[in-house]
């Protein structure tokens, strides 16, 4: 069971890094359409390069 | 054309070539299990691994009503950025040598060879560990299947494509593996890997911004955008991680 669940994880996480990246990313886009409700484009913006910029940080090295 | 209907192809596609993948990791288990062990603990713990997959289908399938949409989109959205961003950021190193292709071929005989090492360990149980392997194969690589089918379809009603696109995709690998009776090799397994890691990357850029309350410009038709962005980067991530290895051989 445990070896299922690891697995399970795994679908998701494989470098670590990257995936606290990407939830970095969301979390600051949430921030910004909370304090700029009037500009969700801005929270788009924030989303769409984050995760452009945390793949390319994270596709040069294997950890 | 609305927005909607204009998703349909790509949900099709996407579910369709990434079922693929999945599918044909699957088939190689059991391929292997069966060459091992015969096909009669392959076949049961292949039908046991569906059969576990269809109950959580249709234990958990129905809680998705339940759950608010812009939730649903948030979760979705960021499960698919997680998912497709760790299969884009696998492809690109594996195409630039920082790490060794996925060869089917190479798993099979590995996937054998073990097995051939439990039989010689202890035969008695070997055909309990032979189903148990197909088990946990059908049924972690199905999960996978049904998590791209929720995530591709689920945000917008489009469950009934990425069924069909899935269903499609394992039908077809199933279908083969009974004919051919040997790993699919030959399906470049990396190419896809990318492509469809480029799809569900966009999908998930997609999904979370709506899950935030982003109003996308051109609606729908914003994904085809996301998907040139995250293509576009991948593949200069991938030009300039082969440009030091052809530095140092010329």
């Amino acid at each position: 069971m445990m070896v299922l669940l690891r697995e399970l994880a795994g679908l998701f996480v494989d470098d670590g890094a990257l995936a606290l990246a990407i939830l970095a990313v969301v979390g600051l886009a949430g921030m910004v359409a909370v304090l700029l409700p009037n500009t969700p484009l801005a929270a788009g913006a924030v989303l769409l390069f984050g995760c452009l910029a945390a793949l390319v940080s994270r596709s040069n090295s294997v950890t | 054309m609305t927005g909607s209907s204009a998703l349909i192809w790509p949900v099709v596609t996407a579910a369709f070539l990434a079922s693929l993948v999945e599918a044909v990791e699957a088939l190689t288990i059991v391929l292997a299990v069966a060459t091992v062990r015969g096909w009669r603990p392959a076949g049961l713990g292949a039908i046991a691994g569906l059969a576990a997959l269809a109950f959580i289908v249709v234990a958990l399938g129905p809680l998705l009503d339940r759950v608010p949409l812009h939730l649903l989109q948030l979760v979705i959205g960021v499960l698919l950025l997680l998912f497709g961003m760790r299969w884009l950021r696998k492809a690109i190193l594996r195409s630039t040598g920082v790490i060794p292709l996925h060869d089917e071929a190479t798993a099979f005989a590995a996937e054998t060879a073990e097995l051939r090492e439990q039989a010689r360990r202890n035969e008695a149980r070997l055909d309990w560990i032979a189903a148990l392997t197909t088990f946990k194969a059908v049924l972690l690589e199905g999960l996978e299947v049904v998590f791209i089918v929720i995530a591709l379809g689920a945000g917008r009603g489009m469950l009934v494509p990425a069924s069909v696109g899935a269903g499609a995709a394992c039908l077809a690998v199933a279908g083969l593996g009974l004919v051919l009776h040997r790993p699919l090799a030959r399906v470049p397994e990396n190419t896809l890997k990318f492509a469809v890691g480029v799809i569900l990357s966009a999908f998930g850029v997609f999904w979370t911004g709506e899950g935030l309350g982003v109003a996308w410009p051109g609606g729908d038709f914003a994904i085809v955008g996301f998907a040139a962005m995250f293509l576009a980067v991948s593949s200069a991530a991938i030009v300039l991680g082969r440009r030091p290895k052809t530095r140092a051989l010329s």
